[in-house]
């Protein structure tokens, strides 16, 4: 008699008002699998997931774990059934220790928490996938790669035989992410099973045995990950229809649009830029790469005005930046992409219109004399909404409730109607689909080519040498090196964001 | 297992805007009832007296109207204040700012008659926004927390005043520590004859209008919403948070004051200890009822209005304490807040799947 599976996911249906998340899902995870679930932004890869994990209740559909019918009505319930779930954004608590995180949920014996026990799990764990952390450790500390095993570890020493994981290398150095798809290769191995969501196709390739595609919110296409399966068959699969790589046409280098000379930043909670020396031309695109929390972020703050430096040099477009605030550097032609798209970039509960106006809303063309222009308003924004492709029912609606990837689109056609000198983009397509991420860096060589300057931060190397003319690489608050893109190579980049200098 | 969950809406269907204040005022009636009965009445008597008394007679209707008309102008201020998240708990201490400036103003003899009135108003709502620009500036200049000093100054201005009209501004005619009476071209006009309908009461309405206006139409209407709901985008967009809490202070402000004036001019004439039974701390209640919204207001404000004229009659007709007004208008708010969880999440049951 066959053995059944480790778990079966049967006829899962979900429907959020109008919108039928997940039609009839099967969804099969065997032991020692890992499973490579793929889909654009929207296509129902989440919500199947956190049905899985006890988030929401299915309409209709049946969940087995070991051939046995379950019912999960909790997170706490998805663990007792062996399923654990590392989410994009980690649920630790930074000022506690590592061992303490793992202590949270755990039941002791009456008010006396069982370290002992816990240290023995950690050594097991850490034997058996290679999954080290310091139990001393406190959180606030660890580099995201160490935090991200943290969440792993606790999954595991809560008893998950399934592991989810959504979108686990966003913010890993190429390293990290190798480190990780060892651990998840020893947990299948042992006989695990493990569900990997990512954009990525290289690595969906690299890492997972199974690949399901989901369209729509259903299963399209369900393969092997053999020989005959490529990064171009399953963008298709995924889209439904053919991707051309973005072209990348040669400029010449403009004037001069940004140049900092020994920025630095005061200390404080977040990491200083400790003399930060850059240049960028008009029809150039600077990639910046590096493990987040380098400065990178801070960098950006400072050239939007959003963090004053405490030394150093500003100039974009050739005038010294002195007051910084985001009116003094908009007022130079700076458009800034922010990283955090809901939380610094839009208002999520205000509608679309509003959204679309926000740094220009006392320009005379939405308002005068302190009066909207409400027409102008929405007018601008449904020719905003269809010039960039975005998919939502009108101006009127609430920007929450746009998909990641149009919520991305709002900001790119709320910075780019005013064809900015100089452009910020901070992971412009962290969390996109590829079509959603081609279409991004399409408008971003468009801009280049109409001799716009682009600084590109990003943690997707892949994006960054796609698009980049020169590469920054940025580690503990200081530029490693400018490598030009020709010169350039991702195992070189890789140590250099790990602080290694290559012996010339 | 059975039970509920709270699922994340996607959308909020404009309907629960209506009917969740309704539900929540039926629910705190409900709640309510048990204290009628204690008190030994009848539920359905005591509750037709309470909301039809205030209905019955003209007299009664303009009472009710002309009670109305402060708990407007400080529902208002709450309204304006809670939209750019400034926690303004203080509309009760601005109130007695503008009603102690349209006091002092009102008396001075040596002001020509006619600007009496645009003076007091004036005045009035300066006062008001001053007292609101405190907490204001240390919120945004350091960082203090808003609802801490905005409720403590009520205290302070009530308490300053008292010593006031226990010494230098004492009434040296009556004795009591009440103000002097304003002048009586200060007073406000009466729209209606032999009723209490004063200017205060069309100003109310007025202000209800220009804070729509300002709120729907106006730049300074979209930085409120935009600061109130997400500060750091609006910062990244270039909106200058700091200017803007402290203009929806100031217009905030000025609108508890207007309450205080309208008291002054148009009811008491004076200054003393019980110029506002806590309008200032209905205005919350009435600005969440009204869902932060300044249209909202005006039937919210009329509704407590009706309860707090009729706890009179009900009182006297079934002998339930008048104070079942202020227990009905704390309990609404609690059932408000809970009710507001609606507007976010819906309730799914959990069923159990035939096998």
């Amino acid at each position: 008699m066959q053995s059944p599976s480790l778990l079966e996911m049967r006829g899962i249906a979900k429907r959020f008002g109008d919108v039928l998340a997940n039609d009839g899902v099967d969804l099969t995870l065997e032991c020692g699998d890992i499973l490579g679930l793929l889909g654009e932004n929207g296509a129902g890869k989440t919500t199947l997931m956190n049905i899985l994990f006890g988030v929401y209740a299915p309409d209709s559909g049946r969940i087995a774990v070991d051939g046995r019918t379950v019912h999960i009505y909790s997170s706490a319930d998805a663990l007792a059934h062996g399923v654990g779930m590392v989410h994009q954004h980690f649920h630790l608590v930074p000022r506690h220790t590592v061992l303490e995180n793992l202590m949270v949920g755990q039941s002791g014996r009456g008010f006396r928490l069982d370290r002992g026990f816990i240290l023995q799990r950690m050594r097991e764990i850490e034997q058996r996938f290679g999954l080290h952390l310091i139990p001393g450790a406190r959180v606030g500390d660890l580099t995201i790669g160490e935090q991200q095993r943290l969440e792993i570890m606790k999954a595991l020493i809560r008893g998950a035989r399934i592991l989810i994981l959504d979108e686990p290398t966003a913010a890993l150095t190429p390293q990290e992410a190798d480190g990780l798809f060892t651990a998840l290769r020893a947990m299948a191995a042992r006989g695990m099973g493990v569900i990997f969501i990512s954009h990525k196709l290289h690595e969906i390739l690299a890492v997972t045995t199974r690949v399901v595609i989901m369209q729509q919110g259903r299963v399209v296409a369900e393969m092997a990950n053999d020989d005959s399966v490529s990064k171009r068959r399953l963008a298709e699969l995924m889209t439904g229809h053919e991707i051309a790589p973005p072209s990348k046409t040669s400029t010449r280098p403009g004037s001069l649009r940004l140049r900092t000379d020994n920025l630095q930043t005061g200390g404080g909670a977040r990491p200083s830029l400790k003399g930060v020396c850059l240049e960028v031309h008009g029809g150039e695109i600077l990639g910046i790469a590096g493990v987040s929390g380098n400065g990178q972020a801070e960098l950006a703050d400072v050239i939007a005005g959003v963090l004053p430096a405490s030394g150093g040099i500003l100039e974009i477009n050739g005038k010294a930046v002195s007051r910084f605030t985001p009116q003094a550097v908009q007022a130079l032609g700076v458009g800034r992409i922010p990283e955090d798209r809901m939380g610094t970039g839009l208002v999520t509960s205000l509608p679309l219109s509003s959204c679309m106006v926000l740094p220009r809303i006392r320009e005379r063309r939405f308002s005068r004399c302190g009066f909207l222009k409400h027409g102008a308003i929405s007018r601008f924004a449904d020719h905003q909404i269809r010039s960039f492709g975005i998919k939502a029912a009108g101006s009127h609606v609430r920007t929450g409730t746009l998909s990641g990837g149009n919520l991305q689109k709002v900001l790119l056609a709320r910075e780019l109607a005013w064809e900015p000198t100089l452009l910020l983009a901070a992971q412009p397509t962290r969390g996109l689909d590829v079509a959603a991420a081609r279409f991004v860096h399409q408008r971003f060589l468009d801009l280049r080519s109409r001799d716009g300057a682009i600084v590109l931060i990003s943690e997707d190397l892949e994006e960054i040498f796609a698009l980049s003319d020169r590469i920054a690489v940025m580690f503990e608050g200081r530029i490693m090196d400018v490598l030009d893109i020709r010169a350039a190579t991702v195992a070189g980049v890789g140590l250099l964001m790990a602080g290694v200098r290559e012996a010339a | 297992m059975t039970g509920i969950r709270l699922e994340l809406r996607t959308q909020t269907p404009w309907w629960l805007n209506v009917l969740l204040p309704l539900a929540a005022v039926g629910a705190a009636l409900m709640l309510c009832s048990g204290l009628v009965v204690l008190a030994g009445a009848n539920v359905f008597t005591a509750y037709s007296k309470l909301f039809l008394s205030s209905l019955s007679t003209t007299f009664n209707l303009v009472e009710t109207v002309v009670k109305a008309a402060p708990l407007i102008f400080t529902g208002l201020a709450v309204t304006v204040a809670f939209r750019a998240k400034f926690w303004n708990i203080g509309a009760e201490g601005q109130l007695l700012a503008g009603a102690m400036a349209a006091a002092f103003i009102g008396a001075r003899e040596a002001l020509p008659a006619w600007s009496l009135v645009p003076l007091m108003i004036a005045g009035g709502a300066l006062a008001g926004s001053v007292w609101a620009l405190l907490p204001a500036v240390l919120k945004t200049r350091y960082k203090v927390d808003d609802v801490v000093t905005t409720l403590l100054l009520n205290f302070v201005i009530y308490y300053g005043m008292m010593a006031l009209l226990d010494g230098p501004w004492k009434d040296p005619l009556s004795g009591y520590p009440d103000s002097p009476d304003i002048r009586t071209q200060a007073e406000f006009p009466i729209l209606l004859r032999a009723t209490r309908l004063h200017l205060g009461v069309l100003l109310a309405a007025f202000a209800a209008a220009g804070a729509w206006l300002i709120l729907r139409h106006t730049t300074l209407g979209f930085e409120i919403d935009a600061v109130g709901e997400n500060p750091k985008a609006a910062r990244y967009a270039g909106i200058d948070i700091a200017a803007v809490i402290l203009l929806t202070a100031a217009v905030s402000g000025a609108l508890a004051g207007l309450a205080g004036v309208g008291e002054v001019a148009g009811i008491h004439f004076q200054v003393m200890a019980g110029l506002s039974p806590g309008y200032g701390y209905t205005g919350i209640v009435i600005a969440m009822l009204a869902r932060l919204n300044p249209i909202g207001v005006v039937p919210a404000a009329v509704f407590f209005a009706i309860i707090i004229t009729g706890a009179e009659a009900m009182s006297r007709a079934t002998g339930v304490p008048v104070f079942l007004a202020d227990v009905i208008q704390g309990m609404s708010l609690i059932t408000m807040l809970a009710a507001l969880m609606l507007t976010q999440y819906r309730i799914r049951w959990n069923r159990r799947e035939r096998e």
